[in-house]
């Protein structure tokens, strides 16, 4: 049966173009890639080549004319022992594809959608302790509990090994690797060249591959040397995939402001990655957070940022002393339950918040602390179950104002609570200026225990 | 290009040369075949087709072995056929359907196969560099004796991240092939106009990596140079470079208007060195096959591109839960505000 020739699409969004210039005429013999026209689109003019072989038995649109819709018939091709005879076999209405018609009628409704404001989920708070009552506690620092996370967990499975600078023979930049090449050898302890994009690409493909990669940046502001490899590679290769394969790995290190290190070594970084559907955010403060959640990301089957603090690794903390604890992702802990205002932070922020409940206890004002803990995922509920007791919530973090966490706490409250709160939620923040070197300066840029309680007195009326 | 010297090879069976011959023109099939369903507005977006440069993933395949790991960027339709992933799944995927490798969610340019070793399909220029050596680390670590092909085109030879890939593969001694694909044009620039040497094959030289030039547009040479690369990595001696080259007939994408290069020139190689053409000749003068044998290959070869593109215009669109799903492995819900 002869073949339609189809006014074919060029680009992305060709709908229509114009049949410029014809290549062939009626009777010409043409072959796989001959070209047979012209055709202007809205971006350049594209010749068109044939796909098929044969005669070219009838043209259907005369050359120079307009606006030929996509899947029009333009020509007809008459294979071997064909006649222009045959023509009158081909049906006179474009053949677009019917599936792709009808496509354009369906209205996609999204399937699951994020609930919606009109009907408040329940709220599910889960303040079950992390570990049973009674258990011995023991001190130690941040740094020793990452450390023993990842010896525990390189323990019970071959395929956890550590890669980045200076981890092995150096034992951490910041001492956070301590110990583990003397217990795990050269071959999961790997000291890497400074090339941030090429290791956690390298990572990346190991995942694939079957390994589960701990990998340490030396802090998060070298990471945006690797970000595409996280973002597009390690984050989404599972959805592209449709499922088949993802990257079970750690990206761990210290984030945020150390101490005078100025703008690119002073960066928060969470509100970046918990913006991308496929990671998993975790910031911790104190060490037991540490510990759990870090035995939790080395398990967790999907690729999880982990971010630490400098100032927070020497700072000690009650662990408890269990062979094996994990602290699941996804909850976030009351640190001081109160009556008056919700101050919500993690990571270093639970410091200021901590330190402002203290001294507003002493106006008499009764502050719940909240460490989010996971910022993907967020507890929200847990959130919005203490809002709907104090009717005001205060956020705080050490990143950038525009798009920070707090914001979308704020916008999610609005969402899930907006009849509960008696005053605009605040969200206290780091400036909105690059980090500067000065001390005086430094600090200024920096989110105070200060700012926290002056925005507690705010939305208390006080 | 070289002349081309593996004609007389006595060393190659008859069966053989059909097996290379059937996949290049599967290829190249299946590829017009695309071509004709994006015309027709059935696949969408980006869409870079390989004719072309069928022989160089056919002579590679035919150097490798079961377990072996291969990824690539976003031309990869041939890869996928070359090694042996389904006609129907790819094509379904390039029409966004259920039946798609990735259930419709990845596209031309993000397809996988666990079950084929073939671990993508990326989109960005080079990412996939570090992610084929990381896949070699991973075997090495694992002690097994595969080997990672990392495809990469003349345009990606100009990312860094390629040479930090080089140094690492090189200090770690891993088993990966480096495969630049040399099509000559990083979607519309010359090799001349954008790289300051023309032999990238020699770049591994500062890493100790050898690197060979090899003839891409001639089956035999390229599983030849394949195998002796082959050789290299799963001895322990550390990754390889090849620089194939090739010629891509058509566009970057659908969307190139092509006035970067002459018709001429792609005609002279679509006649002059094509690489199909070239098999097709050696079985024919050989006597190893008749006129009518390779007609029956080519209805074959029809056949199996005609039913996959029928798959790929009937399989449905992907549930609407598909949006939802695979975001995470473990499925926690993410969004419950």
């Amino acid at each position: 049966m002869p073949t339609e020739v189809l006014m074919p699409a060029l680009s992305p969004t060709m709908e229509e173009g114009t049949l410029a210039k014809w290549m062939v005429k009626e009777g010409d013999t043409v072959s796989s890639g001959d070209i047979l026209a012209e055709i202007e689109t809205d971006k350049a003019t594209m010749e068109f080549e044939a796909v098929d072989e044969g005669t070219i038995g009838k043209i259907l649109i005369e050359e120079g004319t307009e606006g030929v819709k996509v899947n029009t018939p333009i020509a007809v091709l008459l294979e071997e022992g064909e006649s222009a005879d045959d023509i009158g076999e081909v049906s006179a209405a474009p053949s677009a594809d019917s599936s792709d018609d009808s496509d354009e009628e369906e209205a996609p409704a999204p399937a699951k959608a994020p609930a919606a404001a009109s009907a408040p989920a329940e709220v599910k708070s889960n303040a079950s302790p992390d570990w049973p009552e009674g258990t011995e506690m023991k001190e130690q620092t941040v740094r020793e509990a990452l450390r023993d996370a990842m010896a525990e967990e390189m323990r019970a499975d071959e395929l956890v090994y550590v890669m980045g600078e200076e981890v092995a023979e150096y034992e951490g930049a910041y001492k956070v690797t301590q110990g583990l090449l003397d217990e795990f050898g050269s071959n999961r302890v790997v000291d890497t060249p400074i090339t941030e994009h090429g290791f956690a690409g390298l990572a990346v493909g190991a995942a694939f591959g079957g390994l589960k990669p701990i990998v340490e940046f030396m802090t998060f502001n070298f990471a945006m040397q690797a970000m595409d490899q996280i973002i597009n590679s390690a984050a989404k290769t599972l959805y592209m995939s449709g499922g088949q394969m993802g990257a079970p790995m750690v990206f761990r290190g210290p984030n945020g402001a150390a101490a005078r290190v100025a703008a690119q070594h002073s960066q928060d970084y969470a509100s970046w990655y918990a913006h991308i559907p496929g990671l998993k955010v975790v910031m911790p403060y104190s060490a037991s957070d540490a510990k759990g959640l870090l035995k939790q990301a080395i398990r967790d089957p999907n690729p999880v940022i982990f971010l630490e603090n400098e100032i927070l690794y020497g700072r000690s903390f009650e662990v408890p002393v269990l062979d094996d604890f994990t602290i699941p992702f996804g909850k976030a802990r009351i640190w001081r339950e109160g009556s008056d205002v919700t101050i919500v932070s993690f990571g270093i922020g639970m410091q200021y918040a901590l330190q402002a409940a203290d001294k507003l206890a002493e106006d008499g004002i009764s502050a719940e602390v909240i460490d989010l803990r996971t910022l993907r995922p967020i507890d929200y509920d847990t959130v919005i179950a203490s809002v709907m007791k104090t009717n005001r919530c205060v956020t705080v973090e050490e990143g950038f104002p525009v798009g920070s966490i707090g914001n979308h706490l704020s916008a999610t409250i609005m969402e899930r609570a907006f009849d509960y709160l008696d005053a605009p939620v605040l969200n206290c923040t780091g400036k909105d200026v690059p980090m500067p070197y000065a001390a005086n300066l430094e600090k200024l840029a920096l989110v105070t225990t200060d700012e926290v309680i002056a925005a507690v007195k705010k939305v208390t009326y006080r | 290009m070289a002349t081309r010297k593996s004609a007389a090879k006595p060393n190659v069976s008859a069966d053989e040369l059909k097996k290379y011959y059937h996949d290049m023109l599967l290829i190249r099939r299946f590829e017009e075949k695309a071509g004709q369903l994006y015309g027709m507005g059935l696949i969408g977006g980006f869409c870079h087709l390989y004719i072309g440069q069928e022989a160089v993933v056919v002579g590679l395949e035919a150097a490798a072995k079961e377990g072996d790991k291969r990824v690539t960027s976003y031309r990869d339709h041939g890869h996928m056929l070359a090694c042996g992933m389904d006609p129907n799944g790819v094509m379904a995927e390039l029409t966004g359907r259920e039946g798609g490798y990735s259930k419709g969610k990845g596209g031309s340019m993000h397809m996988f196969s666990k079950e084929k070793d073939f671990y993508g399909g990326h989109g960005i220029v080079g990412a996939q560099v570090p992610i084929g050596t990381g896949l070699a680390f991973a075997d090495k670590y694992l002690g097994n004796d595969r080997v990672s092909f990392a495809y990469f085109g003349d345009g990606a030879a100009n990312q860094g991240q390629v040479y930090e890939s080089f140094n690492m593969a090189a200090v770690w001694k891993l088993p990966v092939i480096f495969v630049i694909e040399n099509n000559q044009y990083a979607m519309g620039t010359a090799q001349k106009r954008s790289t300051s040497s023309a032999e990238i094959y020699k770049r591994g030289e500062p890493f100790g990596i050898p690197g060979q030039l090899v003839d891409g547009m001639d089956v035999l040479a390229v599983k030849e140079a394949g195998e002796k690369a082959v050789a290299h990595c799963r001895s322990g001696e550390g990754p390889y470079i090849l620089e194939i080259k090739t010629y891509r007939y058509r566009g970057h994408s659908m969307s190139d208007p092509a006035k970067y290069r002459t018709r001429e020139e792609v005609q002279n190689m679509r006649e002059k060195h094509d690489p199909i053409e070239h098999i097709r000749q050696m079985l024919i003068d050989g006597k190893h096959a008749t006129e009518d044998d390779l007609k029956s290959i080519d209805k074959t070869i029809k056949d199996i591109v005609n039913n996959s593109a029928d798959f790929a215009k009937e399989s449905p669109e992907p549930a609407l839960e598909e949006l939802w799903s695979d975001i995470y492995a473990d499925e926690i819900p993410q969004h419950d505000a």
